[in-house]
């Protein structure tokens, strides 16, 4: 596809446009023995020792392209951060594109180029594609679809059923900042210093284990953010997760978009941040492990998990003032107030 | 910079005088209820949100009790606009603009939101100014803005209208639901039942009005008021004045929000809202009409006014066991009213007391269900 050329419903007819399409613009970015076969399916090589893991996502962000990535981009790191939080390492993608007839080939160009750029920092390989475009105004520019393949190492078991009162919860950087300058675009509001910390988290989880750390569970605080997922794991083990406010790393920047519009960090997206859940008397020792890197510098203990009674609320915040405030799941979006 | 006003030495030092304060309630009072406590109302939305943020209700000593009063715009807002909104929305040359939290307010049949869902020309949008500019990118649409909000969101809407008439945007209208504060927080006082000893007064709303439109209070009613910021020291101070007036048996309505709220407040403000607007009787959800309370356009401004658009509206049906009236009010608790956390959720909000994050009853539901929890 030339520049500045749009693309036409022809291009997933699977005929020559098609064609052109796929050696021009994905094979070159996303190049591999794999994929340039273009067979129906990817033969792959038998998996290393360990557990395979799979996993399947979908990317539909509005805007596509944002400060600190793109959906490709994106689309690559989402996948490999669910593998690495069930403790897998991520080997294979796939990657099936769902395109708007009339998107910009720039708009294409720059989430393969995404693509490929976290595909390579993550060492993956996006092994089996596939394009349909739909017609005007059935869809928003760009949807992704992908699945993830990788392996659990023998030995590994990571899970919420592994999670134990007093277990120390861990951050490993400030909150918040993929939901934040998505919001802030939607609105108009841009700042030099917002970007998305969306980021492919397999190598620094990876030095925890290595470091013999006992991590019992991961996740990955994206939709929902980090409250969702302490629900999630509460509701999951049973127990009680005590979050301290004054722990929380929230960038100054963050913090201002969510005043300005009404939102709370704890309920933003992340895309390279995790959460772990560790043996208590390593939570100092996890940290040490994680500051040395740059997506972990800013790693933080963030609360513990105590048993739960009864009736007792599941998540609860020790507020900066010293209250305490029970943090329920969302219902529904995060809506902006009137005032 | 640190945050002064969340500093928890400071919080800690006000709970301390609260304490002192609320220990000497009932002493030399005449009334045989302040002996067992005091409860004050905060009469603004934002209030019960940063009390419950931080946690703060549960901070103050038992015989001291916040309530929330009808400062929530969108759990005041009557089903019969709800419906005249989708009832707006369902016409092809309409578009409806919305501030979000309006958007799970259940009407007479769907919400906004279940309408958008099932095709309305229903938006979001963050200000009057979005709506402004939809309004410019599709001059062939009726482009209606739901004008719901106090005193503090008039001005911005006003500012829309006046743009408007400066660029010649005729497809630019409102569908008027502003109110004020000062009537209902006067039928509340007019109603004897009532068990308020003081306001905690909307600081936005006062930047706007000025704090001496609250000195009614004091002077019609013997009663007092705290305009109060919106951090946790700003309410806490603002609880220590009022437990203050309480206590010296002397009402008085005081500023301590100063950084913020003059006596006068923003008269070009306010000069911009009455060129387009003039006081209305207005119907309050639980409260039914209160006079001069709502905000209308004036009718030179009629071209602007959705409400003169002819439309089929179904006959109002508020849920009958619903109790959001009393709740407004302040008569009772929500774990009262027999659908609380059964029927009537966030998900599934029967009443606008769930629906908006402010009101009493989400709330509630989100911050005070602690049964057998530990302090």
């Amino acid at each position: 596809m030339k520049a500045r050329d749009r693309l036409l419903l022809a291009h997933g007819s699977g005929g020559r446009l098609t064609h052109e399409l796929i050696a021009g613009t994905f094979l070159p970015a996303l190049d591999n023995p794999y994929l340039s076969l273009l067979s129906d399916a990817a033969v792959l090589p038998e998996l290393p020792p360990g557990r395979p893991a799979l996993t399947t996502d979908a990317f539909v962000v509005d805007p596509p392209c944002f400060p600190g990535g793109d959906l490709g981009y994106l689309s690559v790191c989402g996948t490999v951060n669910d593998l690495a939080m069930a403790g897998a390492r991520p080997l294979w993608l796939t990657w099936a594109l769902i395109l708007e007839e009339g998107i910009e080939g720039d708009l294409l160009r720059t989430c393969t180029a995404g693509t490929a750029r976290a595909a390579a920092q993550a060492e993956v390989q996006v092994v089996a594609g596939d394009t349909k475009v739909v017609p005007r105004g059935k869809g928003d520019r760009i949807y992704a679809v992908t699945a993830g393949l990788g392996v659990v190492p023998p030995g590994r078991e990571v899970g919420d059923h592994r999670v134990r009162p007093g277990d120390a919860v861990i951050i490993s950087g400030p909150l918040g900042d993929h939901g934040a300058t998505i919001m802030a675009c939607r609105h108009g509001l841009t700042s030099d210093d917002l970007g998305s910390d969306c980021a492919p988290l397999g190598a620094l989880v990876e030095k925890l284990f290595a470091a013999g750390i006992e991590v019992h569970s991961l996740h990955d605080p994206t939709r929902g953010g980090v409250l969702t997922v302490c629900n999630e794991v509460a509701e999951r083990s049973g127990l009680r997760l005590v979050l301290e406010e004054r722990a929380l790393p929230v960038r100054p920047q963050v913090r201002a978009v969510s005043d300005l519009l009404g939102l709370e960090p704890l309920s933003l997206a992340c895309e390279g941040r995790f959460l772990a859940w560790v043996a208590p008397h390593q939570a100092e020792l996890a940290l040490e492990v994680l500051r040395p890197h740059p997506e972990g510098c800013q790693a933080a203990l963030i609360g513990r998990v105590e048993e739960r009674g009864q009736g007792e609320v599941p998540v609860v915040l020790k507020t900066e003032v010293g209250g305490l405030r029970p943090l329920d799941l969302l219902s529904g979006s995060d809506l902006p107030r009137i005032c | 910079m640190k945050d002064l006003y969340r500093d928890p030495r400071a919080v800690a030092g006000l709970l301390a005088e609260i304490s002192a304060a609320a220990a000497g309630l009932g002493r030399g009072a005449t009334s045989a209820r302040l002996v067992r406590g005091a409860t004050f109302m905060e009469g603004c939305g934002t209030h019960t949100h940063a009390v419950a943020a931080a946690g703060l209700r549960r901070m103050l000593p038992s015989n001291v009790r916040l309530i929330s009063g009808p400062g929530c715009p969108v759990c005041v807002t009557p089903v019969d606009y709800l419906d005249r909104a989708l009832a707006l929305a369902s016409r092809p040359d309409i578009l409806v603009l919305t501030f979000g939290d309006l958007m799970r307010v259940p009407s007479s049949t769907l919400s906004l939101e279940q309408a958008r869902a099932a095709g309305a020309n229903i938006e979001v949008v963050y200000s009057p100014r979005d709506a402004l500019a939809r309004a410019r990118l599709l001059p062939s649409v009726q482009v209606i803005f739901l004008a719901v909000g106090f005193e503090t969101t008039v001005p911005t809407i006003a500012a829309a209208l006046a743009e408007a008439e400066q660029i010649g945007l005729d497809n630019f209208l409102i569908l008027p639901g502003n109110k004020v504060m000062p009537p209902p927080m006067a039928a509340l006082l007019d109603d004897p039942e009532l068990g308020v000893d003081g306001f905690l007064l909307p600081g936005h709303v006062s930047v706007i009005t000025g704090w001496h439109a609250f000195n009614f209070l004091a002077e019609e009613y013997a009663a007092s008021g705290a305009v109060v910021g919106f951090t946790p020291s700003d309410v806490l101070r603002g609880v220590v004045g009022l437990l203050g007036n309480l206590n010296s048996g002397r009402p008085g309505v005081e500023n301590f929000y100063g950084r913020a709220v003059t006596s006068d407040g923003n008269r070009t403000a306010r000069k911009v809202v009455e060129r387009f607007f003039e006081p209305v009787d207005a119907v309050w959800r639980g409260f039914g009409l209160i006079p001069g309370s709502g905000l209308g356009l004036r009718s030179q401004w009629s071209d602007r006014d959705a409400a003169t658009i002819g439309v089929d509206l179904p006959p109002p049906a508020e849920p009958p066991a619903c109790r959001c009236g009393e709740i407004l009010r302040g008569k009772i608790d929500p774990p009262e009213c027999p659908l609380f956390a059964a029927a009537c959720r966030p998900e599934n909000p029967v009443g606008a007391c769930m629906v908006s994050s402010e009101g009493t009853c989400a709330a509630w539901y989100r911050h005070e269900r602690w049964t057998g929890d530990r302090r």
